[in-house]
């Protein structure tokens, strides 16, 4: 099948994505910071229309450790507009892209609102995931509960410096997809793919059946593609987030977006 | 909060695998650090069981450190505010205050985990030269991340770490001040943690780092407390008295009398950055602790006339020891601040830096209240000379004349 089902009907995020890779896809997921501009669900919308499989929508914080200056900036910009959590996740509610949307942030916004309340908000607002990359597996376990109660995956990271025995452990709590991180570093664009993101991803497949996808460092088309030879699909945050703030507007997303599809495809 | 975890052991001990005192601390860092900090640990624990490592690093710390700093009975200031004030004079250490003790503990830690480069964050700079200072002596690479807006207040310690060999990075991002630098710091290590050690300077972080530093620094405390004994009888003080920013000094100085006598502890935060007075329980930097910050958690920027105090967090155990009353926290503002500075000046002939300020500014304020009963004993760790410090006051005193 090549129908994605809709974030407002059942189904979970796994299932989602299994779906697609069962069918001959790569798994394309591009990043968005929540409440960017004016027209971020615009923006949404075009991404799916462009080929998304799924989509990652940052929930900005003030201190955004993991992140380079492209998402720091769309972080610092989207804080600046006033927006809000519970403000990105109502304005979730009010759209239906067809693709599962995922967020992203950081730890310290979940715990003050809350694991309960903020589970509860994600899943009604059509939220199928979560990525909380300050929060490893030792940390994780009761926001993971409130998750799985909530429908809501918690996805979580391999690194490159994740040794074996913990890989496996990552992967049998991880829900959804495994992040594979491409590369030590943090989030932004590189003109050259690393090493490491193919190696990453090989390693985690040999321990999950989850799909795996790469991100930090997928940059281009052709590293979208490298990628995909090895790992079910790709995030990609950095690229896109530096073409929106330079005014790109849904247009320009869903061209560059489109781009990484044909190369995916084609690969 | 619950404090059942330390119910059965010492108050300041060890925090277990998962790094908690109490509710506080643990180990909330990207995937990528997890392995780094995991091998410091273990590297750690195996260091501080090592004769021959404690050997060495106390041998550093008396023959190039200058240790044990003295007990300083101060005379005149002891007769003006009515209370018996006695100094810790991490002033004396090298480099001119109590981070040497953890820097050179780190250094050879690092040695003994085989990496050869060390990243630091610093606020007032006092981190940064201290770092700077370990990896000329151990033939390290150092890269500092200092604020912006602190690489222009302290831009003297900025020449100096430079002196040192070590780079000085200012970053731009955010409030521009020691927040950010820990940011920047931690960006810097996910990518160079194959061959890098960070160097966190204070009882912050991620697992290990509040616990070992405390550790390093255990010994302000360890030597006090004994010297205290012998200018006081063999008793120990009413009050044991130190600013906290990150919390490393008052750590170091409280891990020393928490177990082992019934002093009173006192720490004194910046008013403009009083993570335990006016925060509440949040995540930063790898810890869980009392933070500065807005209903949804976004942190807050703090504001302090010292920058060596302007953090909106606090070291994980500080909220532990606020939690169980052990410890008491208090706040003291920047005018009282550079009161107390000229007044240890004048008195003592001792300029204090302005982070040790704060102490002093309480125990101004609290023996002329009542609060500090007349005839207390009250130890202070002074904890760094202000000699850094000096342009900027005078920049302050000179603006207001």
């Amino acid at each position: 099948m090549t129908a994605v089902p809709s974030t407002h009907v059942s189904g979970t995020l796994e299932a989602s994505l299994r779906a697609g890779r069962d069918a001959g896809r790569k798994l394309l997921v591009p990043y968005l910071t929540g409440g960017l501009d004016d027209e971020w669900l615009l923006v949404l919308e075009a991404l799916a229309g462009a080929g998304a499989d799924a989509i990652e929508v940052g929930i900005p914080f003030s201190d955004p450790m993991i992140d380079g200056a492209v998402i720091q900036e769309s972080s610092l910009r989207a804080l600046q507009r006033g927006i809000t959590p519970e403000g990105v996740l109502a304005d979730l509610s009010r759209v239906d892209v067809g693709v599962p949307l995922v967020v992203m942030t950081y730890y310290n916004l979940i715990y003050r609102a809350g694991h309960e309340r903020i589970a509860g908000s994600m899943q009604q607002s059509g939220v199928r995931g979560a990525i909380i990359p300050d929060l490893p597996l030792e940390e994780v376990g009761s926001w993971a509960e409130a998750a799985d109660d909530h429908d809501v995956a918690t996805v979580l990271l391999v690194a490159p410096s994740t040794p074996d025995e913990r890989i496996a452990a990552i992967c049998e709590r991880a829900r959804g997809f495994v992040y594979a991180v491409g590369r030590m570093g943090v989030t932004g664009e590189q003109v050259v793919l690393a090493d490491s993101a193919r190696e990453v991803a090989r390693r985690i497949k040999a321990h999950t059946d989850l799909p795996v996808c790469v991100g930090i460092g997928v940059s281009t088309p052709e590293q979208a593609a490298a990628v995909c030879e090895v790992a079910d699909g790709v995030v990609v945050g950095s690229a896109l987030v530096r073409r929106l703030l330079e005014g790109a507007g849904p247009e320009g997303a869903a061209d560059f977006v489109g781009s990484l599809r044909v190369a995916m495809d084609a690969g | 909060m619950t404090t059942d975890t330390t119910s059965s052991g010492p108050i300041m001990g060890d925090p277990g695998p998962t790094g908690r005192f109490g509710d506080f601390g643990g180990r909330y860092v990207p995937e990528a650090l997890v392995p780094a900090c995991i091998e410091l640990e273990e590297a750690f624990r195996g260091a501080w069981a090592d004769s021959g490592f404690r050997t060495e690093l106390d041998g550093i710390l008396r023959n190039y450190g200058g240790r044990p700093t003295p007990v300083t009975v101060c005379g005149r200031l002891s007769d003006q505010l009515g209370v018996r004030v006695l100094l810790k004079r991490e002033d004396l250490a090298h480099t001119g205050s109590h981070k040497l003790n953890n820097v050179v503990g780190q250094g050879l830690l690092a040695r003994r985990m085989g990496k050869h480069k060390l990243i630091a964050e610093t606020g007032a700079g006092q981190h940064g030269v201290a770092t700077a200072t370990a990896a000329a002596l151990f033939g390290m690479e150092c890269t500092v991340y200092m604020g912006e807006i602190d690489t222009r207040r302290q831009e003297l310690n900025v020449f100096r770490m430079e002196l040192l060999g070590a780079t000085v990075v200012p970053v731009t991002s955010g409030s521009r001040t020691l927040k950010d630098a820990v940011n920047e710091a931690m960006r810097s290590w996910v990518a160079s943690v194959a061959d890098t050690h960070y160097c966190l300077g204070s009882v912050m972080g991620p697992h290990p780092y509040p616990w070992m530093v405390r550790e390093f620094q255990r010994v302000i405390g360890d030597e006090a407390r004994e010297q205290c004994r012998d200018l006081l009888d063999g008793g120990d003080p009413d009050v044991v008295v130190a600013c906290a920013g990150g919390g490393s000094n008052a750590a170091g100085i409280f891990a020393g009398f928490a177990d082992d006598t019934s002093s009173e502890l006192v720490a004194v935060e910046a008013a403009g950055g009083a993570a335990v007075t006016t925060g509440i329980p949040g995540i930063l930097h790898g810890m869980r602790s009392a933070l500065i910050q807005d209903e949804e958690g976004q942190i807050l920027e703090a504001e302090s006339i010292s920058a060596g105090l302007d953090y909106p967090g606090i070291g994980p155990e500080h909220a532990h020891l606020a939690d169980l009353g052990r410890a008491r926290y208090v706040a003291a503002g920047d005018e009282a601040v550079l009161e107390a500075f000229q007044l240890l000046a004048r008195t003592e002939g001792i300029l204090p830096a302005l982070e040790s300020s704060h102490a002093l500014a309480w125990v101004v304020a609290a023996s002329a209240s009542g609060e500090l009963p007349a005839g207390s004993s009250v130890l202070i760790n002074l904890s760094g000379r202000g000699d850094k410090d000096v342009a900027q006051v005078r920049d302050i005193l000179r603006g207001r004349a």
